[in-house]
């Protein structure tokens, strides 16, 4: 029987929960690397039981591990699972160096910051990974401040893409309040060659030729933060998703707007439609009907919770503008909770499942589109990323 | 033979319980010990100072036989108690949280 693995992040470990096709009863396994944020973790479609996870701390920074085996064990990728002599880890699997290489990372020089001024890139840690579709040891990584790396190796050596960086618009990103992050990494199933990305506060960028180069893909957005509200680029992108079956349609949730295209990010227009507040984080699409979109609406960008004191995911079926709030199963008082732009995902069941991650450590599933609700865990850390793996 | 002392969440991700132990050629300094410590622990590197620039991170210090040495040359002698193996040299998570 086909079954789930949710693949959950959190501010001090990584934890996953595993159940079968009805979704009823579910395993917990972790807390995995305790006491490490863990940003985000995601598996390869390739080989379900490769599992990638990004675990960073302010005092020793990045650390990549992967799993070989569903995320029973996990290695720091370098040595496999081979040890030292003394029996350790061989691993190296934390370097990420920007490319200031005199033929392509040269010009790479500095951003804005929040005041205004210039600073030069430092990495700070990986918030996304995502692995390859046909290939286990390809992953790429979005890491703040922002840029994008990949590796070929399974994890054991990243490489900039630094044609993002260098395609002239730089000097203009600036932090968003999380931090100058590249969040989102979209691969178009149709095309090897299209990968799409997200940067808080740059905005949204497309590649059609495997990363060499990069255009901002941002016309349509209004901004009122940035001095030119239509600027190119300066948008605070949250969340991008897409449904591979149609992968020239993406749906946004903006700082504040939800937002469509339909020709692959060149044209973008406004479907927030009857939302009762249209800022939020995150954004995901029904695994098999490609007009049925989700968000979580959040109070406002200074009120970081959910709208009335009720947590509500409001779908739409019609792609967007018009909304209905979906509560059954879900605290509906006195709840000033988050969920941020990674925590939600979909499964690929033949009845769709949604999850999503809450600042408040809870994990909710719904077996039936979101029709009905229930907490999988409910005294998590802080979630920061929710990722399923459909298994056959 | 020095002993190192890690702290909870690099003991963890080097997969060790305890007092780590190098061997140390030559003089025993900052920089060779942690060279000794990351040629023994790989998936250290990065952890304690940074890539390429081997600079001490942020919130790492480095304390010995009562004095914070977080901020002498990375080559200058550690305690001869270090190199004598009679006291540990640790590594330190700053104290941060409330």
């Amino acid at each position: 029987m086909s079954g789930v693995r949710v693949l959950v992040g959190t501010h001090k470990g990584a934890f996953v929960l595993s159940s079968d096709g009805k979704r009823e009863k579910w395993d917990v396994s972790g807390p995995h690397f305790s006491g490490w944020e863990v940003f985000h973790m995601k598996g390869s479609p390739a080989d379900p039981n490769r599992i990638y996870v990004s675990q960073s701390s302010s005092w020793s920074g990045q650390v990549i591990q992967r799993s070989s085996d569903g995320g029973k064990t996990w290695e720091a990728p370098g040595g496999g699972v081979t040890m030292s002599p003394q029996g350790f880890p061989m691993g190296e699997s934390n370097k990420f160096v920007y490319d200031t290489s005199e033929e392509t990372g040269k010009p790479l020089t500095t951003h804005q910051f929040y005041d205004g001024t210039q600073k030069p890139w430092v990495f700070k840690r990986v918030w996304h990974l995502e692995p390859s579709l046909t290939d286990p040891d390809t992953v790429y990584a979005g890491v703040e401040d922002a840029a994008i790396f990949r590796t070929t190796d399974g994890g054991h050596s990243w490489q900039e893409l630094p044609g993002l960086r260098g395609h002239g618009t730089g000097p203009q990103w600036q932090p968003g309040a999380g931090g100058m992050c590249l969040h989102t990494i979209i691969l178009d199933p149709s095309d090897p060659g299209r990968i799409y990305i997200a940067i808080s506060a740059a905005g949204a960028f497309r590649t059609d030729d495997g990363g060499k180069t990069w255009k901002p893909i941002n016309r349509g957005l209004k901004s009122q933060y940035i001095p030119d509200p239509n600027a190119e680029v300066g948008h605070c992108v949250h969340h991008i998703a897409m449904n591979p079956k149609r992968p020239g349609v993406l749906f946004m949730q903006k700082h504040w707007d939800v937002m469509r295209t339909d020709d692959a990010g060149d044209n973008w227009h406004e479907v927030s439609g009857n939302l009762p507040t249209d800022f939020g984080f995150t954004i995901d699409v029904h695994a098999h009907e490609p007009e049925t979109i989700y968000v979580v609406p959040i109070k406002s960008d200074a009120e970081h919770f959910v709208h009335e004191g009720k947590l509500r995911v409001y779908r739409s079926r019609t792609g967007g503008n018009e909304w209905e709030a979906l509560t059954n199963g879900l605290p509906q008082s006195n709840c000033y909770l988050n969920v941020l732009r990674d925590a939600m995902a979909v499964d690929s069941l033949d009845k769709c499942g949604v999850y999503f991650g809450t600042s408040g450590g809870q994990v909710y599933a719904s077996a039936d589109a979101g029709d009905t609700w229930a907490p999988i865990v409910r005294d998590l850390p802080p979630v920061l990323s929710v990722e399923v793996q459909t298994l056959p | 033979m020095i002993r190192v002392m890690l702290p909870t969440h690099l003991r963890t991700l080097a997969h060790v319980d305890d007092e780590v132990t190098v061997e140390v050629q030559g003089a025993v300094t900052q920089r060779s010990v942690l060279d000794a410590l990351e040629a023994r622990y790989p998936v250290l590197r990065g952890a304690i100072r940074e890539h390429d620039t081997l600079k001490r991170r942020p919130f790492i210090r480095f304390f010995a036989c009562e004095e914070d040495l977080s901020h002498e040359s990375p080559d200058a002698p550690l305690p001869e108690a270090v190199a004598a193996g009679k006291e540990p040299f640790l590594v330190i998570g700053a104290i941060a949280g409330g």
